[in-house]
């Protein structure tokens, strides 16, 4: 090894401390880049195997009612390579031990041959026996919730006939991935759940003996995805088509995507925050140690050294810092990795799995390390080659320092001179001071942004099922009804109230802007879910047109006055231009209002509604089920309690698992740039220090003038923390919105107080741990030696 | 081996004593002890009828924060402070200190007090470092080669600056020098070899800095 070398190891020894900090903040966000790339990666090939091996299909279509002969003719379509037509209902069961009302999806398996799209795995007991009519298999999620295995039999409420049903097998598919109710935000595999039957037992129930209501067809590579949804819609109009969509669009596929899209977000917002901070680390690291080695660089420069040689020397202690934490970055990355993408996979339930870390995620978490440690280290390295052989063998002047125009200021005056000499090396380094406060305060910021989720999510509930919202229930029903079946619903058990509204499937369209989803139409009184702003609260709603959430108003570039076009999917498939009324700013979905009246006008039916938001009273709920089974109108229910807690349990699921991991990064963040800091105050002033001690000043007095400087900058931090973390929040929350939600940056002053109190005891315990340097301090070397 | 053994020695209140050594003749590690910087292995050091070799370090640092004044080779000003401030940063802490302004003029700094170390030539650093050390009026004045960083010219000022204190306070004044000549100054001067006292010498009539040629 070369004595440089040789130098560089004992250095980095030297400094391990400091060098370990660095070199943790960069695992940290190496760490997080290596996690999400390989868990993005892990989760898009085991997502795209599993579709394939099961032949997911490509595009989807309901319609009401369609003769088979329409797949001859769905299969003529260019570029459609295979039709599966199939049967498809709502069903209600009545589960022993669940008295709410139980919601499945029917699905018709082929009655003698195995599906040839949307293949299901089968994992335990069999497929329904053709001729069969009571045996079901069901989604491996649901049985599990409902301690429903093979052989148990439950009662199903099937188009209005009570039938009783025997399990015979579970499994999963990749068309159900994410099995969510209509209308719903989160999975409730207690409450709904796929069930597969044989085709002619599916179709005996809804009446579909030569028909199908639902077609899945797979397309060529090299076909137009939207050319195939438009010829289908064309043919599957007269039989009630409500618009064929595309693979991406699929319910069960937009969550999966959506959720493999954050990870990709996270790739890019956290570890440039730690990258960001690391080299300003690196470079105050190296700063001081070229101005303690100045002596050193000039007699290696006298001695023949060339200036690229001596900055290598240090541009490669920067690369072994970054390397170091790499490789702790590597282990730490792929342990998350794992543990991420076994979660995801286990709340997928995929059952494949592919995880691995590749050499090309390294490969770039390397580079971003190697350039974040490159770009801090070259402005330090900028002095070496600036300073003089000769210069550098001469001892530094003391430092300079200028009287500020403060001295003369009389609160200035009073300050104490041990605090002055902490003000006057915070004003001297600048940059270096500004490092330490932005680094302090991006780990506040990273710790406020993760802690806010869980207020955020509680505001999005509260809003959601609170304040717009005011209903315990909601129903809905098979078809449409006459306003006279509202009473039919009011005489129930425990209704207090019962409102009625109507919700159809539209395409929304501006230009070339269209927005595939639904109108629901209001009463103008309504109490149970009136017209509700985030901002503003509750407001009445305007007729003659149509009320767009803000999100779709700017997906469809509309606003107050110009005019959407309506395509209804349903019925008789109207088509009307309306102007939009009213704009609301809306944290869920991508909403469109009518007034009630103007919807079933414009539908060209009498008044009616096909959803009802009920109150019922709590006490009474298991009396108004058990009434409810009996009236065979009803499709679905939505429980606000159920919703609820679902939520808070995906929250406790994986929200607190978000929130452990970055609060740990937060509080890593603040440690490790108040523990360089404070090692380089220490190390700048350690002759000054010991002079103090020498002088009769106490240890804890010493202390002070050695620490307070970082904790000045820490105590700066916290306001530039707070700013960074409402950024930070408003940044990630918006990069992670989609059209289902938009979380609102919440922070409450409890997040705020808590991320201060976080990373002031980080700068306490880093500050702690040099503490013991101070009185270690050689009182008698500082009467002989200088610097 | 020892830094010093067998040493026995009293420094008398008010004078004006001068240790002479090579390097290597205990002279520093001497200091050390009388400063209360360090500990003897062995005997004892008593300041008055306080044993400071008993002392643990707090009583060590209220002993040298009460009772000494140091004055360094290097100075060792806090270079983020001004003139006056480095000697408001002792006067702070003393119980019965004169005021920044009076030390300093008893230096000749009146008129730069508000300048910084970087300001200041090294015989003017010197003596903000003394003006520093007597301005919490000390019992005992310890400087450790106060000269040894600068030329003649400068050097004596300083020796003066040290002489003057000494007479006009009576601040008992030890200074450690292996500077030889200087030795003409003192009250008495006190020559060390291998850790051991060698000569004690008694100095009847010491002459002004101004006479003492190196």
């Amino acid at each position: 090894m070369t004595p440089l070398n040789i130098k560089l190891w004992r250095g980095l020894w030297h400094m391990k401390g400091q060098v370990l900090a660095i070199a943790l903040i960069v695992a940290c966000g190496s760490g997080v880049l290596i996690m999400s790339l390989s868990v993005h990666q892990a989760l898009s090939e085991t997502a795209e195997a599993y579709y394939e091996r099961n032949r997911f299909a490509d595009v989807f279509a309901n319609a009401r009612r369609a003769p088979l002969a329409t797949a001859d003719r769905i299969a003529t379509i260019d570029g459609v390579k295979s039709v599966q037509t199939r049967v498809v209902g709502n069903v209600i069961l009545q589960v022993a031990g669940v008295e709410e009302p139980v919601q499945g999806r029917l699905v018709s398996l082929p009655d003698h041959s195995a599906p040839i799209l949307n293949t299901s795995v089968l994992r335990s007991g069999r497929l329904p026996e053709p001729g069969h009519a009571d045996e079901v298999m069901l989604s491996e999620q649901f049985a599990e919730a409902n301690g429903l295995s093979p052989g148990t039999r439950f009662h199903a409420v099937m188009n209005g006939r009570k039938r009783l049903l025997k399990v015979v097998g579970t499994a999963l598919s990749p068309e159900f991935i994410y099995i969510i109710a209509p209308g719903a935000l989160m999975p409730d595999d207690e409450r709904y759940g796929v069930m597969w039957m044989r085709r002619s037992a599916v179709a005996s129930v809804f009446d579909m003996d030569g028909a199908f209501n639902d077609v899945s067809l797979s397309i060529s590579r090299e076909a137009n995805v939207s050319k195939v949804i438009d010829a289908l819609d064309v043919l599957l109009a007269p039989y009630g088509g409500t618009g064929a969509i595309a693979r991406k669009d699929q319910v069960s596929n937009w969550f999966v995507m959506n959720e493999i899209q954050q990870i990709k977000t996270m790739a890019t917002i956290f570890p440039t925050v730690f990258m960001a901070v690391a080299a300003f680390l690196t470079n105050m690291l190296l700063m001081r140690l070229i101005a303690i080695e100045r002596g050193e660089i000039g007699l290696l420069k006298a001695n023949g050294y060339s200036n690229w040689a001596v900055s290598w020397h240090y541009l490669k202690l920067a690369a072994v810092v970054a390397g170091l934490g790499v490789i702790l970055g590597v282990v730490l990355g792929y342990y998350l990795g794992r543990l991420n993408t076994m979660m995801y996979a286990e709340s997928y339930r995929f059952p494949i799995l592919i995880f691995r870390v590749e050499i090309w995620v390294v490969i770039t978490a390397a580079l971003v390390s190697l350039a974040a440690a490159g770009l801090g280290a070259l402005n330090a390295v900028s002095r070496v080659v600036r300073l003089a052989p000769a210069e550098a063998m001469r001892p530094p002047q003391p430092l300079s320092y200028k009287r500020s125009k403060l001295a003369n200021w009389g609160p200035y005056k009073s300050i104490d001179q041990a605090t002055r000499i902490v003000l006057r090396q915070i004003s001297r380094t600048p940059l270096r001071s500004a490092t330490t406060t932005f680094g302090i305060g991006a780990g506040i910021g990273v710790m406020i942004m993760a802690l806010q989720w869980i207020d955020a999510i509680e505001e999005l509930l509260h809003v959601q099922y609170f304040e717009a919202q005011r209903n315990n229930l909601t129903i809905a029903l098979n078809d449409p009804r006459a306003m006279s079946t509202l009473y039919e619903i009011e005489n129930l058990p425990g209704v207090m109230h019962a409102e009625p509204s109507r919700g159809v499937d539209a395409d929304l369209r501006n230009g070339t802007r269209t927005h595939r989803g639904s109108v629901v139409g209001i009463v103008p009184d309504a109490l149970m879910q009136p017209l509700y702003d985030n901002r503003t609260g509750e407001r009445p709603i305007s007729g003659g047109g149509i009320t767009i959430g803000l999100a779709l108003a700017r997906k469809l570039d509309v606003t107050v006055g110009d005019s959407v076009t309506i395509s209804v999917l349903t019925g008789r498939r109207p088509v009307v231009a309306l102007p939009v009324v009213d704009i609301i700013e809306t944290y869920l979905g991508m909403p469109a209002y009518m007034r009630l009246s103007d919807l079933n006008k414009l539908l060209g039916d009498a008044p009616s509604f096909d959803l009802a938001y009920l109150q019922v009273d709590r006490a009474r709920l298991g009396e108004f089920h058990r009434a409810l089974r009996e009236v065979p109108l009803v499709a679905g229910i939505a429980d606000r309690h159920n919703a609820i807690s679902m939520f808070e349990q995906t929250i406790q699921e994986t929200v607190y698992i978000f929130i452990a991991f970055y609060s740990g990064f937060a509080l890593l963040l603040s440690f490790g740039v108040s523990y360089n800091s404070g090692r380089i105050a220490l190390s700048e002033n350690g002759r000054d220090l010991a002079t103090l001690r020498v002088l009769g000043f106490t240890r804890s007095e010493t202390g002070y003038v050695s620490f307070a400087e970082t904790a000045f900058l820490a105590l700066a931090a916290i306001p530039i923390g707070f700013g960074l973390g409402w950024g930070l929040s408003s940044l990630v929350g918006r990069a992670f919105e989609t059209e289902l939600f938009r979380l609102p940056p919440v922070i409450t002053t409890a997040v705020l107080g808590w991320s201060a109190v976080v990373a002031i005891a980080a700068t306490i315990g880093a500050l702690a741990l040099i503490v013991s340097r101070v009185a270690r301090l050689d009182l008698i070397s500082v009467l002989k030696t200088r610097e | 081996m020892y830094a010093l053994r067998g040493i026995d020695f009293d420094l008398f209140g008010g004078e004006l004593a001068i240790f002479l050594g090579a390097s290597g003749s205990g002279k520093s590690t001497l200091l050390n002890i009388l400063g209360a910087l360090d500990r003897a292995t062995d005997g004892r050091v008593m300041f008055g009828d306080q044993d400071l070799s008993q002392g643990n370090d707090r009583a060590l640092t209220r002993f040298r924060r009460e009772h000494v004044g140091f004055v360094f080779q290097f100075y060792n000003l806090i270079p983020s402070l001004t003139a006056r401030e480095n000697v408001l940063l002792v006067t702070e802490i003393a119980r019965k200190p004169i005021s920044a302004e009076a030390a300093l003029s008893l230096v000749g700094l009146e008129d730069r007090m508000d300048h910084f170390p970087a300001q200041l030539s090294g015989g003017e650093q010197q003596r903000v470092a003394i003006a520093r050390a007597i301005a919490k009026q000390p019992e005992i004045l310890l400087c450790d080669e106060p000269t040894g960083a600068l030329d003649r010219q400068t050097g004596i000022i300083v020796l003066e600056a040290i002489r003057n204190i000494n007479r006009e306070l009576g601040t008992t004044t030890a200074v450690i020098t292996h500077n030889v000549a200087t030795g003409a100054m003192a009250d008495r001067v006190i020559t060390l070899a291998d850790g051991q006292i060698e000569t004690i010498q008694v100095n009847e009539a010491p002459v002004d800095p101004s006479q003492i040629h190196w």
